[in-house]
């Protein structure tokens, strides 16, 4: 693992598997004096009150984390997510994979998925798990306006828009599933670390 | 309570941000220049964190029903006191101008804090994830808190900072552009450009190449990172930066200059030099 100084407030932390991400990130979270710990596709950005902790001793929390998180325990039980697979992309994805929708909804149902970052927009969750018969550019121009619940995939990940707006993504269906809500504690369904499956509703 | 009768180009409602979210997707949001913010809120009595109006260019006029006590601060605006409590009688408007030194966002503390709801746990706009209340538009009435213990202070604040080069580090992706780029970056006189806001300063200047080809992985950010996008114009990120980035961060600013970038206006010059740490 290699952690970066980032600025004199924070460092970046980069294992060599990002699988261990998400549990990075958690062990990071607790430790004394951080503000923020937020993951990445691949990295880890701690931030830090340089008053209250160092630098060194967030990589010395950080080193002594690695030897002990593994990708994400199977002890929650997964969050499902109902989806109507009628997205507007559905058809041309499965085309450009050479497989039938059906085909291409029964790899997306049928595999788990983890939470490896949030970021984009509130709630918006990056899972990884992707079937790699599914990595998929994302559109050459994006959409001015993706609808809430869109279910949609883009590269190694696929993901849920939590509310309207701009974005790039191969839309696959929709979810009436409440992705984000400010008054609920956590206001994300799909916080890092959460395993998920998408089942048809 | 404080009305708004005229907005201005741009007023939000401000503290200092929405902290401890950001593995959710929250960007922090808040103030652009905190330390203006926290003097506006000194000099009212208040705590440093309480809400205050963020003012984007001037142009801003309230009313206020009843008698308050109020203080403006960073960019100075004609039309108020500046850099010190003042009263306001019952009823009275305060039209601010534009300001004409020099600066861009201006602060104005009232004596008990703006007291709209907090949303996890700030009273902040955040104008890229549509958080906290709505920029402000002629016609709302914002509530105000109660008057803390403290009295308001009988100081005066500093008017102005002079310009001077913002201090970088550089970041863990530096290595994407080539040895000379971090002396680009240093050498250069950056202009501002138009469509900078709260999200990202945007600067044009010599674009800076990038030796590595291929996309970097979203990667977590931070406001005060210099995000470089493909045609090699740096972007600082501002307070409501998304909380990841897929463009590689050549350099972070120190902290306490994200400050001073918050009072850069379009068409300004900034500049850059290497060095961290507090002063």
């Amino acid at each position: 693992m290699k952690v970066l100084p980032y600025g004199e407030r924070a460092v970046l932390a980069e294992p060599d598997d990002p699988h261990l991400v998400p549990g990075l990130r958690a062990a990071a979270a607790d430790a004394a004096g951080v503000i923020d710990a937020v993951a990445g596709a691949c990295t880890v950005l701690v931030v830090f009150d340089p008053a209250r902790t160092s630098a060194a001793a967030i990589r010395d929390a950080l080193d002594r984390a690695e030897l002990h998180v593994d990708a994400p325990a199977e002890s929650s039980p997964a969050v499902e997510v109902p989806v109507v697979y009628d997205g507007a992309d559905l058809a041309s994805v499965a085309a450009n994979v050479d497989l039938s929708p059906s085909q291409l909804i029964d790899l997306h149902t049928g595999a788990e998925y983890t939470v490896r970052f949030c970021g984009f927009s509130p709630g918006f969750a990056y899972l990884d798990g992707l079937d790699p018969r599914l990595h998929v550019a994302r559109r050459a121009s994006p959409r001015t306006a993706v609808p809430a619940g869109s279910v949609a995939i883009a590269g190694e990940f696929t993901g849920v828009y939590p509310r309207s707006s701009p974005g790039g993504w191969q839309l696959l269906g929709r979810t009436d599933a409440q992705l984000w809500e400010v008054t609920r504690d956590p206001p994300a369904l799909l916080t890092p670390g959460t395993r998920v499956r998408f089942v048809p509703a | 309570m404080i009305e708004i009768v005229e907005p201005g180009p741009l007023a939000t409602v401000q503290d200092l941000g929405r902290t401890g979210w950001a593995s959710l997707g929250v960007p922090r949001s808040g103030a652009f220049d905190r330390s203006a913010a926290r003097v506006a809120n000194r000099l009212v009595g208040n705590p440093a964190d309480s809400a205050v109006i963020e003012i984007t260019y001037g142009g801003l006029a309230v009313r206020l029903p009843a008698a308050a006590t109020l203080a403006l601060t960073g960019a100075v605006c004609p039309g108020a006191d500046f850099g010190v409590a003042f009263s306001v009688a019952a009823g009275r408007t305060v039209r601010l101008g534009a300001p004409g030194a020099g600066g861009l966002r201006s602060y104005l503390a009232v004596r008990g804090g703006v007291a709209v709801d907090a949303v996890l746990g700030s009273r902040s706009t955040d104008l890229l994830s549509g958080l906290g209340p709505a920029r402000l538009h002629a016609g709302d009435r914002l509530p105000v808190g109660r008057a803390p213990a403290e009295a308001p202070s009988g100081a005066t604040a500093a008017l102005t900072r002079p310009p001077r080069p913002l201090r970088i580090s550089l970041a863990p992706r530096a290595d994407w552009f080539g040895l000379d780029a971090a002396g680009v970056l240093t050498s250069t006189a950056w202009t501002v450009r138009t469509d900078s806001d709260r999200i990202g300063v945007r600067l044009d200047g010599p674009a800076l190449a990038r030796t590595r080809d291929g996309e970097l992985t979203s990667e977590p950010t931070l406001p005060g990172a210099l995000q470089v996008p493909a045609d090699g114009r740096p972007i600082l990120l501002g307070p409501d930066a998304p909380v990841t980035g897929g463009y590689p961060v050549i350099a972070v600013l120190a902290d306490a200059d994200l400050d001073l970038a918050g009072q850069l206006r379009p068409g300004d010059t900034v500049t850059f030099r290497s060095g961290s740490g507090s002063g």
